[in-house]
Order: C-alpha cells, then structure tokens, then sequence
C-alpha cells in the first residue's frame, strides 16, 4: 500500500477541487452570458435581482461584491468572478490556490501536471481585465474550460493509479457534484424574479444556453430525440449516469473511489456517499419535481457538503 | 582595484584587463567551450538563452528573497556558458575536500565525547564551548557510524591556475545541489552536441548516493528504513530544492506538522494512520527542530525530536550541533584539526583571517575597512557583509559603528581576486567572478559529486556572487582525463 500524508492528500484534494471549480465558474459565467442575450419581455439585466445577480447567488459571495461595487452590472460581475484577486472564489484566486497546493505537492506530482497547472497561473497572473475584454470573454470562458481539461488528462494519463490518484478524483468529483448542482440552479434563479412563462420560446432557449455551458446540448439531443424540455433536461444532469456530469456519475465516482480507499477510517464516509448514491441510483425525475426542483438542488448540495466535511475527518485533517 | 589581477578560467589571463583579455590565447580546457561559442550566431545565442529562461520558469525552479515585498519568488539567473574544471584540477579539490570533511567530523565527534583537541591545548576550549551552535546536549550521544555531517557544502574561490581557497565550510544545511543537477539537465537539453563533443562527469547519480547514505545511518535494528525530508515548508527559500531532492529520492517531503513522537520513536501521520520514520534529512535549523528543547515559539519543529534523537530512535541528517564547526570563527582552526585529527598538511587553504576578538586584529581591520571583507561570524546568504573595496565611505562608517559595538560576532579577510569566467553580459561575453560549492556526502563511503555549484556576480567588477544579491549560476563541468575529445 503506498503511504501518503494527511497534508498531502489534503492538497492533493484541493487542488482538483480548485481547478475544477475554475471551469465550473467558467460554465455558470458562460451560460449566463449566454442567457444575458436573450431578450426577456420585463426582465432587466442588470441591477439587483437581475441575472448577474443570479449568478453571485450561485456562487457565493453575493454580500461582498454588493459592499465592494454595490449593483451588479455584467462586466463589475464578470470582473469579479474572473480575475479579481481578493475574490477568493475567482477563476485567478483558485488557480493560484491549486498552483499553491500543487507547489506543496510537486512531490506527488508528474512534471506534466505541474507544467499544466503552473502555465496556467503564469498565464492567467500576467491577464488584465482589459485584455481578457479584447481576447473576449466567451474565448477566456474556453480557454480555462481547455485548461482544466488537459491538467485532468494529464492527470489521468499520467499519474500512478495510487491512493493520492484517488484523493485528487475525489476532490474533481465532489466539486463537479456541487457545480452541476449550483448550475442546474441557475435556471431557478433566473426563472423566479422574471417569471418566464414555462413552455415559451424564452424558457426554451434558457434551457438551451444551460445544456450548452455543460456541454450537454447534443448530448440531450442524442439521449431525448425531441425538443427542450425542463423534465428531460434535469434529469440529464441529475440522474443520468452515462452523462459525466450528472449528479449520478459524480456521486458513483466518489463512492468507487472511496471503497479504493477504504480503511476502517473511512466507514462514515462511505456510508454517506452510499446513502446519495442510493437516491440518485433509485431515484426519478417525477418526485424531484414533486419535491421541487431547487428544494431538492438545496439539499443535495448540503449533503454533498457534508460528505466532503466527512472525507475530510477522516483522511486529510492530521489528528 | 586596477593595481589587481583576477586570473581568468577561459584565458589565463586578466580578468579585469579587458585589452589583454581579448587578445589572449584559451587554455586547453576551454577550446571546445570557445568553438563553441564562436559558431554560434548572436541570434541563436539569445535563443537559448530565452528557452532556457522559459524551461526554469516551467519546472517552477525559483527561490524566495527575504525582504523584498509583495513578489518575493524568483528566477535565479542561469547563464549559458558552463564553467570548465580539468581532471587535473579536480583532482585536487576533491582530494581537499574530502580532506577537510574528514577532519570536521572528527572534530565533531570529539567535542560532543573526549574533548582530546581541548585537552591537547590545539583549540582554545573557550571558543568551542561558548559558542552559540554549541550543542552541550549532544555530550555523549552516540550517533549511527559517528557520521554527524552526511552533507557538506564547500564554498571555494579559485585565484589562480592552481590556487583554490575555501572561504566556509557549510555544516547545517547547505542549498544549492538542486540548481547544479538542474543546470545540467538545462544544458543537456539546450546542446546535447556539447556533451557528445566532451568528456563531461555526470552529476545525476547524487540522489541517489545521498539516499544510500542515509539508508546507511538507520537507527540499529531497522532493515528497511523510511527515510523522511523535514521542511520548513513552502515559504522557505529553498523549498523547491526540498521538493526536487525528495522527489529524486522517492522519499516523503514532510513538515513538522506530519511528525509526531511517542516513546522515543517518530512517525509520519498518513490517511491510514501512524508511520515510523527512521531517519530524517532535515532541512531545518538546530534552533527550530524542536519547539521543547530549542526555541519554544517555532511552529516548524517536532516537539520531543530531540529526546527521540538522543534515544537513537531516529537519526538526524546532518546531526545536531554541527553548526559549531562552520562557524565563520571556528574555520580558523579547520587547518589545525585537518593536522590533529589526521596528521596532514591541508590540500586547500583557508583564506586569512582576523579574529575581532584579538586586540591586533581587530586594530588592524578597523585601520583597513576600505580593503577588507568583513562578515558576521553566524551569517549566511551575503546578507549583513561588507566589502570594503565596493563600499561608499558611509556604509564603512555604519559598518564600523555595527562592528565596535560587538567585535567578536564578526570577521574580516582580505579582498580575494575570484577568478573569471566568461559569461552573457549585457554587451556581450565578458569575464565576471565565479566561486564553486561542491559537495560532499558521507555515510557509507564519502564521496564528492564531480562538479558542484558555480555562481557567477553579474554584475560587472562584483564580487559578491549570492544569489539573495543577484548572482546566478552555471553549469560545472569536471572534465574527464584526456578532457576534451579531439
């Protein structure tokens, strides 16, 4: 069994969970984007309560940016989730913490993951606002997305199948649980304080504009062979477990991962992680929407939480 | 400083003579180096020089630099053309060297038991004992194979075609061997041709000669040791080193916060629970090893380190307390422990020095400031030196204000002429000061890595070569007999 640190499974963790948080803002800023240019009759874009400040509900740190530049416009917005380094959730400040634990862990690291993370951060670290405008925004949105995919592929092609391997799929999992969640979230957002009527061209195209910023618009086209429809859509990213970025695939990763893990240490974890997978194994779309849709996003995202807090007692947290 | 003559490694001749530099003939060595650079256009040279800048850049190969605010990582500056050394040459830095390890350890060894060079009147016991890096708890601990320096640091300045100094011995934690392995694989990797034209020693199988001699000095008992490198963690100057080393010898890179002791054993805290660690290259200072004996506010140590070492339940690498010997006070007498412990003349000098604490001397030195280099006898990286010949009348003063309020915590030599090296400047190839730390692993067998580090003052005419100062670094090369092939 090869031997690993606490603190280094802990960065080892982080540091996919960092980088794949990086896309996934990418995602929620792309889709929004996206969703910015469609025309709503009484919506308005900006201000509070607009889409922009939609997306700051989604990712956290609505209350900040408000005291820092009051009503969000689309670029403050943009600004602030990309390259604003006292942002700690912008694409910038997680690059430089998985640059930062990658650093801590060049050790455990092959010299292509290390090359992969850190230009990355040399590249990103010398880009203004201004000149992330000219490149434009969607080619930025592209360009981290193009980023994160190769340190994962270099990851996965170059890594030793070892338990550190586990612990940093653990963290990209995790993470991509919590953000297909927080962007399947999107719509209730955007939905509720204009109102679009369900069924009209408008929600149609919102759903749209979400399929594509998961990379799932074919995806549904191949799978549902008929138009956009709210019912299908979720449970693409819900419980579709052939879709890499459903809830189902994410949680199925994380409990395999955990069983590779295993150890007498691991026992609560797993049981949390079967416990998801369990209702997203059995589960079905009728009752999410029963539930309620964003009811039920809640409370995945909280327990998702509360099994990464648990993986974190039990192996990365030094005792 | 006109009236003095810097001996060129490329030329022979004066370094700081930029007419006669010019004009003169290679010396053997360096035929192949200078063809070399001859063939090469302007436009290819600074080729190179920018992939290897961008290839550093990428392997994340930086250092931190104390004091300088916000950005404190780095670029050492690498320059391009490597520095040659004979067979011949080496031959006799390698042979003084091992030398001066042999006695250092000896030494070492007899101040933490017998005391026989006390006894023996050779060294005042005054200066041993009273110094700070004295260790009175290390008194009759025995330590796996007596080894108390499995690696040394020798930082030697070249003045003439045979003429090498040593200027310190570093017994605590000497840095640096990261950017000579490094180096070489740059230029490796930049003119492959370079190394098919020559006969160059290779460096690469440092790692793992230092593992063997680690594994070597496993506390009694253990068959399969886990040896472990303590760092003091990411902010630490030399944690890319820390990192690149464990990484060549597949060891566990751990801070303080990983270890922790029980019954005089040490273990790693894993995601499966507690591992024994048996021996430990620790990359922290006697100071901070361990909050319980030494300085208690240190967060980077492990408390209980020192009872676990003292019980040979782990070994330190290198031991505690050899500080006391690369003292700037105590190099004085390596020469006299070099006669004691082996009965030989040393094979490499040591530059003169004045002791402040000698009423002459320090007379003397507060005459010849203006000549002199004078360093803290505890310093380290060239901060808080003065160089007399390159200071302004203002810095003497402040100087000497620092030095009479407390003479014995420094030392003056002569201004050394450190020889040249051809090397990138801003107008072109020019000579500029060089010194070289090889390394020196003991354990098993004690062995010195064919080559070493070369740093290089960039700047025109300076003689200050640390990297915190803005020197850089180039690739050593010891070539083999024969040298280079025709």
């Amino acid at each position: 069994m090869t031997l690993v640190l606490s603190r280094s499974a802990d960065h080892l963790y982080w540091m996919a969970r960092q980088v794949e948080r990086a896309e996934n803002t990418a995602r929620i800023l792309d889709v929004s984007e996206r969703l910015a240019l469609i025309p709503l009759e009484q919506g308005k874009a900006g201000g509070k309560g607009g889409e922009w400040d939609a997306v700051l509900q989604i990712t956290g740190g609505a209350e900040e940016f408000h005291q820092r530049f009051g009503d969000p416009s689309a670029e403050a917005v943009i600004s602030y989730l990309t390259l604003d380094p006292e942002n700690p959730s912008s694409i910038y400040s997680t690059i430089r913490a998985a640059r930062e634990n990658a650093r801590a862990e060049r050790v455990a690291l092959t010299t292509e993951m290390w090359e992969a993370l850190n230009s990355t951060w040399l590249e990103i670290s010398t880009l203004t606002p201004a000149r992330l405008a000219s490149r434009g925004h969607r080619n930025f949105f592209d360009w981290i997305k193009e980023r994160s995919h190769l340190f994962r592929g270099v990851a996965v092609s170059t890594m030793l199948r070892d338990e550190r391997y586990h612990f940093l799929r653990l963290g990209t999992f995790i993470e991509r649980a919590d953000n297909t969640a927080r962007i399947l979230d999107v719509k209730y957002h955007i939905l509720l304080p204009h109102g679009v009527e369900v069924g009209s061209a408008v929600d149609y195209m919102q759903w749209g504009a979400l399929l594509r910023s998961v990379s799932a618009y074919r995806t549904y086209h191949h799978a549902y062979k008929e138009t956009i429809a709210p019912a299908h859509v979720a449970e693409l990213l819900i419980f579709d477990i052939s879709f890499p970025r459903s809830l189902h695939a994410c949680v199925n990763e994380v409990l395999e991962l955990l069983n590779a893990i295993g150890g007498p240490r691991g026992n609560e974890a797993q049981r949390l992680a079967g416990e998801l997978h369990a209702r997203l194994h059995y589960g079905k779309i009728e009752s999410v929407f029963a539930q309620g849709l964003h009811e039920f996003i809640t409370d995945f995202i909280a327990r998702n939480n509360a099994l990464s807090n648990e993986i974190q007692a039990a192996y990365l947290i030094a005792e | 400083m006109s009236d003095r003559r810097f001996f060129d490694e490329m030329t022979g001749a004066d370094g700081a003579d930029a007419e006669a530099y010019a004009e003169a003939p290679v010396r053997d060595a360096y035929a192949a180096v200078r063809h070399w650079l001859d063939a090469m256009s302007q436009r290819q040279i600074a080729a190179k020089r920018r992939e290897a800048e961008t290839l550093f850049r990428r392997m994340g190969i930086t250092f931190l630099v104390y004091g300088t605010g916000e950005s404190t990582e780095r670029l050492i500056p690498f320059d391009i053309i490597p520095r040659v050394i004979t067979a011949d040459e080496w031959a006799l830095i390698e042979r003084g060297c091992l030398q001066r390890v042999r006695a250092i350890n000896a030494f070492l060894a007899d101040i933490y038991h017998d005391q026989e060079i006390i006894a023996a009147g050779r060294i005042p016991g005054p200066s041993v004992f009273a110094n700070q890096r004295y260790r009175p708890e290390m008194i009759g601990v025995d330590i796996p194979g007596d080894t108390y320096v499995h690696i040394t640091g020798i930082d030697l300045v070249r003045t003439g075609e045979r003429e090498f100094y040593v200027l310190e011995d570093n017994l605590r934690n000497p840095s640096g061997v990261s950017y000579m392995l490094e180096n070489r694989e740059v230029m490796m990797r930049l003119f492959p041709s370079l190394f098919a034209d020559n006969r160059i020693a290779p460096v690469i199988d440092y790692p793992s000669n230092l593992l063997r001699n680690l594994q070597a000095v496993a506390p009694a008992g253990v068959s399969r040791p886990t040896v472990a490198l303590l760092t003091p963690g990411i902010y630490n100057s030399a944690y890319f080193e820390h990192v690149f080393l464990a990484d060549e010898m597949g060891i566990e890179l751990v801070e303080g916060q990983d270890l922790f002791v029980r019954d005089d054993q040490v273990f790693m805290r894993t995601t499966h629970g507690p591992v024994r660690v048996d021996v430990i290259y620790r990359r922290i200072d006697d100071d901070f090893v361990d909050p319980l004996a030494f300085n208690a506010d240190s967060l980077l140590g492990v408390p209980g380190l020192l009872s676990a070492y003292r019980a040979g339940g782990v070994t330190l690498a290198n031991a505690i307390g050899t500080g006391v010997a690369d003292d700037k006070a105590m190099y004085i007498h390596v020469p006299e422990m070099i006669r004691f412990y082996l009965g030989e003349e040393p094979i490499l000098a040591n530059v003169p020095t004045y002791d402040l604490r000698k009423d002459d001397d320090r007379a003397y030195v507060l005459d010849h400031l203006d000549e002199l280099v004078v360093k803290e006898v505890g310093g380290a990286g060239g901060y808080g030196m003065l160089v007399g010949p390159a200071a302004s009348a203002d810095e003497i003063e402040a100087y000497r204000a620092r030095v009479l309020a407390d003479p014995a915590n420094f030392i003056a030599q002569p201004t050394l002429a450190l020889s040249t090296c051809p090397t990138f400047a801003d107008a072109g190839i020019a000579p500029r000061h060089v010194d070289l730390r090889p390394f020196v692993l003991s354990g098993t067998a004690q062995t010195v890595v064919p080559g070493g580090l070369t740093r290089v003052a960039l700047r025109e005419g300076s003689l200050v070569v640390n990297s915190s100062q803005g020197g850089g670094t180039k690739d050593t090369w010891v070539l083999r007999d024969g040298g280079a092939a025709p």
